[in-house]
């Protein structure tokens, strides 16, 4: 799926505070709206989101219901080592999408 | 909503956080528009200060809301390969109400700045019974 | 609250109607909040992002019977697409009327591609219609200088000053006459097409300019016509000559 839309900087020096941006398309369904028949919509949320560079795990998150539709996240990292920064997300219903980019540090 | 009339309140949802701990008012700069004109996507901002050092980091910075359904928005898991504590993301605010962010660090000590958020109606909303 | 503000507006829409002078002519994104504007402005922030990088895959994927991709015929879309959505509505020689963006998609899939074609709103022509309108961010409105239009446009017209529903209000009476007050907490635009398929944080998706106008038809307490309907189009038709100039900001984000 290419539904998520990740930003990472494609070079940096070894040792720099980079910018990573994740945002991927979910609808986050908080399970406290009901739908036009008046029954309760069921909740369908991500639940966590994991980032690893170099495959350590360097940021990961619990969401709950009042992170918006179509979750944007924002964090940073040590440039450390030229590789690959993967992203994963994993609903409630178990499901898992992936993502990833690759930095080259001098 | 009648099966989500009982939530914990914003002191509940904290106290369940830090275990009881003491939280220190600083160290947390929160940003986030005092007025908002959709409460379904407003952009947050947390940065702690800290060195984020194997030594002296930020763990967990948390953030919840007053009155929400539900008391948790999220809770971010970072250590010294992160560079800087500071995460951004949107969330959602049901109504005008306090938003607290919570910066848990290495040394097991709590910081938190709370926020005032006044959420404006729109005019103009789709009634979604008539969709 | 809602009857208040409302009721409000009816007592002002007494005032007279004025077309709004081009040199006062703005976006829907300059009356919006600084953290909304970079919302938009950053794509690496902006939700209506998403659409539009599924719209690139869907853009080369085969369709229909005819096995066919847009990309079959239409090849590299930033090339081929460049500037179409800013001087859409277009005369269709079929129908001999207008036709919009997702109705010129739809004819595609069904005479090219021989596909069935895709329901208005549904998620799979948004996506298709946000990938090709970005195709033209950031270019001038520029309306087709076609006279067969010149018909359709002035009932699109027609539309925007008739005074319709419970609330008898126009279209002109709020986004002529209004626009920069407030309705309840939000301020007037002046309803110009610049960014759709948008990104509207109250939907929490994509959207097309139907279901806002929709929306609109349905606050002022009118019956709101069907999705594909010809007065929507004619109404798409006169609201993007009368934002000539502005630039196009698929996939814009709105509150």
């Amino acid at each position: 799926m290419t539904r998520a839309l990740v930003n990472v900087p494609k070079t940096a020096k070894r040792g720099e505070v980079i910018e990573i941006r994740a945002m991927i398309q979910h609808v986050m369904e908080t399970g406290y709206r009901e739908g036009p028949n008046g029954v309760m919509i069921p909740r369908h949320i991500i639940k966590r989101f994991v980032c690893k560079y170099g495959g350590e795990e360097i940021f990961s998150a619990e969401l709950f219901p009042a992170i918006a539709a179509n979750p944007f996240l924002s964090f940073s990292a040590v440039a450390s080592e030229s590789g690959t920064i993967t992203f994963e997300w994993t609903d409630d219903k178990g499901e898992t999408q992936t993502a990833s980019a690759d930095i080259t540090v001098t | 909503m009648n099966s989500n009339t009982t939530r914990p309140t914003l002191e509940q949802a904290i106290r369940s956080f830090t275990g009881g701990k003491q939280v220190i008012d600083g160290r947390v700069k929160f940003q986030i528009s005092p007025l908002v004109e959709n409460g379904n996507a407003v952009p947050v901002t947390v940065e702690v200060d800290s060195p984020m050092t194997a030594e002296n980091h930020v763990r967990r910075i948390a953030l919840f809301n007053e009155k929400n359904p539900q008391a948790d928005v999220a809770i971010f898991h970072l250590g010294p390969r992160a560079g800087r504590a500071k995460v951004s993301t949107r969330i959602r605010l049901a109504t005008s109400q306090a938003v607290v962010a919570l910066a848990e660090t290495s040394d097991g000590g709590f910081w938190s700045s709370k926020a005032n958020v006044v959420v404006t109606l729109a005019a103009c909303i789709e009634d979604v019974s008539q969709a | 609250m809602l009857r208040f503000v409302l009721l409000a507006a009816v007592a002002f829409s007494s005032m007279a109607r004025a077309e709004i002078p081009s040199k006062d002519k703005r976006s829907g994104f300059d009356f919006m909040s600084p953290q909304t504007q970079a919302m938009q402005s950053d794509e690496t922030s902006n939700p209506g992002m998403l659409w539009v990088l599924d719209g690139e895959r869907m853009w080369s994927e085969s369709q229909g019977k005819a096995e066919k991709s847009c990309a079959s015929c239409h090849e590299d879309a930033a090339k081929t697409m460049r500037g179409v959505a800013a001087r859409y509505p277009a005369f269709d020689e079929q129908t001999k009327r207008p036709i919009d963006l997702a109705g010129r998609i739809n004819r595609c899939r069904e005479t090219r591609q021989d596909a069935p074609p895709l329901a208005r709103e549904s998620n799979e022509l948004l996506t298709l219609s946000a990938y090709v309108a970005y195709q033209s961010h950031g270019m001038p409105i520029t309306p087709a200088a076609d006279r067969r239009l010149d018909k359709y446009r002035e009932n699109g017209r027609a539309w925007f000053e008739r005074r319709l529903g419970q609330l008898q209000l126009s279209c002109a009476s709020c986004h002529d006459d209004r626009w920069g007050a407030r309705l309840g907490g939000s301020v007037i635009p002046q309803g110009h097409p610049t960014g759709y398929p948008l990104y509207r944080l109250e939907w929490q998706a994509v959207g097309s300019l139907q279901r806002r106008l929709r929306g609109c038809l349905v606050g002022v307490r009118a019956e709101p016509f069907e999705y594909g309907a010809s007065e929507y189009v004619d109404i798409e038709l006169f609201l993007m000559s009368r934002a000539a100039g502005l630039k196009m900001e698929t996939p814009a984000v709105r509150p």
